[in-house]
């Protein structure tokens, strides 16, 4: 699979940049001079210490947060496109505990503007159910999104995020809650979808074993970005020493490795 | 318009209590604020905003002490521009500030209170604001009427139009904005359709019980609501029937109609948390039992 070759050649005509990209809050500066190349079909995984600023990237590329700086979006016919249709799965909802909504409501509030108060019209109502099934979520239709587990949660937030596919897919990757087999689950399925679909994934990782086996370029970002490249590249860096203290000896020798290795669980 | 009402009344209602042309136009109108209300709570009580739907009844106060200052004889126009200011200050601040501003509307809302207290009380003549406080549904006009029935027109378009958006933007804001919503404008609009309404209702249910209507309606379909659909619906009836309940209690009585209706409405939040921990009990009882019989087959087997 010679596939870095393929994404380079591509990128000349897909690919989504930023250009002196930073975030300020009240003064107090979260990121700054972030230059990334986030080339389509690649998942491009950020890793990085505890407030490093990798939630505020993402919430600043959907436009929560404004930022500085440019961003810019190639399609794939190298027509510029003023700005992405952007997939994002955050790393949590706010809502109480009990709160009184179903799958079917959120995804449906998702992609339509038919109250979900009143009715599901049955073209929605098939709409989110073939791209649950396309998680493998298809039985959660109408339970409540308050008594998801963290892993099923994951799935729905992304099945609504790929509905319909978008260019650009951002994937913040809940801290804790997910099981680890719910964890490989939902890594095969994220890694999948940028072959079937040639999008750009950007994914939010804590877990640097998992990342290491499935993503094809990692970022080192602590309010700038530190260091980027192969997992091998990054994971070798004196920066990521540096900042987790030890060298990773995991495996991160790519997709071909990481089909190999066995899972406990 | 009004006759046809009267005469529907008659034909449908054989009670006493409703011969009188004011107890007709009560009638109406809690069949009218009570969807109003299940609504309206249905989001104040998703976006925790029971405080500030609070602070704006409380502000009606201070409304109406500036439309005194200003010599109008109906304070309801400086009532419903005061509202409106007050809830895009709060909303602008919270914003902003991006945390919870419950200090913020605190801070306001008691200044705002205090305020309206002061100019009203001037030469001892606060009783004759007196009525503001507990509200009088009975006194309700025909006039009055058509303004419940366009504020309910208004709360069915918005809901119609965007609520969509707003879910979306209370559950997830970052979501809402890869889905295209303005969050900050939802919510602002939001807050305004809410202030002017609790405003336009306060002189029939009172500020100090009004909030007590929007929340508890929501509140106690939120015990059993599994999707938005049950939780618009169950709200609204909640809040149908405990208005009707209450309207007729406080006839009997002779007690003031919204805080009775408020009574009625809390009996019923009562029952749905009876309701919820049985139904809880039992599908943890039928879990349990499906566990140990499928051990027991799984040992047969």
């Amino acid at each position: 699979m010679n596939n870095r070759e393929n994404v380079n050649d591509r990128c000349a005509f897909c690919c989504t940049r930023l250009e002196n990209f930073g975030v300020s809050v009240g003064g107090n500066v979260l990121l700054h001079d972030v230059n990334l190349h986030i080339h389509c079909g690649e998942l491009t995984g950020i890793i990085g210490p505890n407030g490093a600023g990798k939630t505020t990237l993402l919430k600043a590329m959907v436009g929560e947060l404004p930022f500085s700086g440019k961003m810019s979006f190639l399609d794939g016919k190298g027509l510029r496109t003023g700005s992405p249709l952007i997939g994002y799965v955050p790393q949590k909802l706010d809502f109480g505990p009990g709160a009184p909504a179903s799958v079917l409501d959120f995804c449906s509030a998702c992609i339509s503007n038919i109250p979900i108060w009143l009715i599901h019209s049955p073209s929605n109502r098939r709409r989110v159910r073939d791209s649950l099934s396309r998680v493998q979520a298809e039985h959660l239709l109408d339970r409540r999104i308050s008594e998801l587990s963290g892993g099923e949660l994951q799935r729905v937030l992304l099945a609504c995020a790929l509905n319909p596919v978008p260019n650009l897919l951002l994937l913040d990757e809940p801290v804790t809650g997910v099981d680890p087999l719910g964890l490989k689950i939902f890594y095969d399925m994220v890694s999948a979808l940028r072959r079937e679909h040639d999008l750009s994934i950007i994914m939010v990782s804590h877990d640097h074993q998992m990342i290491s086996q499935y993503a094809d370029r990692i970022v080192l970002l602590n309010k700038t970005v530190l260091a980027e490249g192969t997992p091998a590249e990054v994971f070798r860096n004196q920066r990521f020493v540096n900042l987790f203290g030890q060298q990773w000896n995991g495996v991160y020798h790519g997709q071909e490795a990481a089909a190999a290795i066995h899972h406990p669980e | 318009m009004i006759e046809v009402w009267y005469t529907l009344v008659d034909s449908i209602f054989p009670f006493g209590w409703v011969e009188f042309d004011f107890m007709k136009n009560a009638l109406l109108a809690v069949l009218l604020v009570s969807p109003i209300f299940g609504f309206l709570g249905t989001i104040v009580v998703n976006n925790n905003m029971a405080f500030f739907s609070d602070a704006i009844g409380h502000a009606a106060l201070t409304g109406i002490a500036i439309g005194v200052l200003l010599g109008l004889g109906d304070p309801l126009w400086a009532m419903l521009i005061f509202a409106a200011v007050l809830a895009i200050a709060i909303t602008w601040t919270r914003h902003r500030t991006g945390a919870s501003v419950d200090t913020v509307i605190g801070v306001f809302f008691s200044t705002a209170v205090a305020l309206g207290v002061v100019i009203l009380s001037r030469g001892g003549g606060f009783n004759r604001y007196s009525h503001y406080l507990i509200g009088d549904l009975l006194s309700i006009s025909p006039q009055e009427l058509t303004l419940l029935v366009i504020a309910l027109l208004v709360v069915l378009l918005f809901w119609g139009l965007f609520f969509n958006r707003l879910f979306l933007a209370s559950i997830n804001q970052a979501v809402a904005r890869s889905r295209g919503v303005n969050v900050y404008m939802m919510e602002m609009l939001f807050s305004i359709l809410l202030a002017l309404i609790v405003t336009v209702s306060i002189q029939w249910i009172g500020i100090l019980i009004i909030n007590a209507l929007l929340i508890l309606p929501a509140a106690s379909a939120r015990n059993l609501a599994a999707n938005m659909r049950s939780y618009h619906f169950l709200a609204v009836m909640i809040s149908i029937v405990a208005g009707l309940a209450g309207l007729f209690l406080s006839y009997q009585w002779g007690t003031a109609t919204g805080a009775t209706i408020v009574l009625c409405i809390f009996i019923l939040y009562l029952g749905t948390i009876a309701w919820k921990t049985v139904r809880s009990g039992w599908n943890k009882h039928r879990s349990e039992t499906d566990r140990v019989k499928s051990t027991t087959d799984h040992k047969a087997g």
